[in-house]
């Protein structure tokens, strides 16, 4: 981000970085920093709150008046992700218990997914690689592979870093809807990504899958990007 | 897990140096037109996904709302963007701010990028950036807001 702001200035732009990261930022001495400690992922700050994005927004373009840079300020409001938040989300109960769980999981919350989506438009961020149909499949070739079938043999519907993320967003976006569910996606953003990862039988099963193969020796890169980077312990890449 | 877990984690990676450091002056605000670039990865439907570390861009048209997230990082969070695209993509408040004449106008189109590249981000030092700069001057852009995500 900060390396745009370098070109696009020398190009004769003038630039705003609202910037999300204070370590890197502060060493990038790009020409116009706002730094807003907001979650990764929210750089404006909150999500369908116009007045706060409408105060980031000014207090960045406020920065193009100043008369010589770098300038580095710090956006006074917080919003701070540590961990604590929980949200309250039941999963149905399971409906044919002779499937994989994480099949009848996903098969459940289905609804739920929709009526988000209808509820934000029809906008979705699933759909990377994978269809609805195909969300099934994709939890049984993760459940051969967490049983040990080279990931290249089982039959995964698509990459492994994309279908997981497609799995992540269906299941976040389906926790929104879920009867009784208090989640806000105004406020809560990790603590979903929690429950998606530690509570869910997909996601566990995921992560499960994730280990098989790097016990494997599958290649960094590929086993890595299925979860965030602190779900595991960085090994050097063998390859 | 935690956004402040991951911000540690990365907080000491790497970074581009640059010697030369240019500072515009740009007309009064109220005269401005403003365009976004973000590094969320975001293109249009139908459009050609980003791969993993791609350094090209895609130009968003500002009327349409038919907005996609390609970024390939798993380590931030994007319930809030399906929720709100204007929480990454402020273009509904720059077009108030446009109505508001704090700005003078919105640009027709903005520029993605997607995140998570080599650290020495050649390619887009030399050249994609600079390609994506020229679309925007042909737009008539004085100032430039950039989101991460």
């Amino acid at each position: 981000m900060c390396t745009l702001a370098h070109v696009f200035e020398g190009l004769g732009f003038a630039t705003v970085v609202l910037a999300s990261i204070r370590e890197q930022a502060e060493r990038m001495f790009a020409p116009r920093t706002l730094f807003c400690d907001f979650p990764l992922g929210r750089p404006l700050g909150r999500p369908s709150d116009p007045v706060f994005q409408t105060r980031v927004l000014e207090a960045g373009l406020a920065l193009v008046d100043r008369e010589s840079g770098p300038v580095f300020v710090d956006y006074p409001e917080v919003l701070a992700d540590e961990g604590s938040e929980q949200i309250s989300c039941a999963l149905p109960p399971r409906f044919n218990p002779a499937e994989l769980a994480a099949v009848d999981e996903a098969a459940a919350i289905r609804g739920a997914y929709e009526r988000t989506a209808a509820s934000n438009g029809g906008r979705t961020n699933f759909g990377r690689v994978l269809t609805l149909d195909q969300v099934p499949e994709a939890f049984r070739a993760l459940d051969r592979i967490a049983s040990g079938t080279p990931w290249k043999e089982a039959g995964l519907p698509g990459d492994p870093a994309q279908l997981s993320i497609d799995l992540r967003t269906y299941y976040c976006e389906a926790a929104v809807s879920l009867p009784g569910s208090t989640v806000d996606p105004t406020r809560s953003g990790w603590a979903l990504e929690r429950w998606f990862l530690e509570r869910t039988e997909g996601g566990k099963l995921l992560m499960r899958a994730r280990e098989s193969m790097k016990e494997a020796g599958a290649s960094f890169a590929v086993w890595f990007y299925m979860a965030p980077l602190d779900q595991t312990t960085p090994a050097a890449p063998a390859n | 897990m935690s956004d402040a877990d991951i911000k540690r984690a990365v907080a000491a990676i790497p970074v581009p140096e640059f010697t030369e450091h240019f500072f515009v002056r740009p007309p009064k605000l109220s005269d401005c037109t403003v365009a976004i670039v973000t590094t969320a990865g975001l293109h249009h439907h139908g459009e050609e996904a980003f791969t993993a570390r791609d350094t090209s861009y895609r130009m968003l048209d500002g009327a349409r709302t038919d907005i996609r997230m390609g970024h390939w990082s798993p380590n931030f969070d994007r319930v809030g963007f399906s929720n709100d695209y204007n929480v990454v993509y402020p273009i509904d408040r720059l077009r108030e701010l446009a109505d508001a004449g704090v700005i003078a106008r919105v640009a027709p189109r903005h520029v993605s990028f997607t995140g998570n590249q080599d650290e020495t981000m050649t390619a887009l030092r030399h050249d994609s950036g600079p390609a994506a700069a020229d679309e925007l001057r042909r737009d008539g852009v004085d100032v430039i807001v950039l989101t991460p995500v």
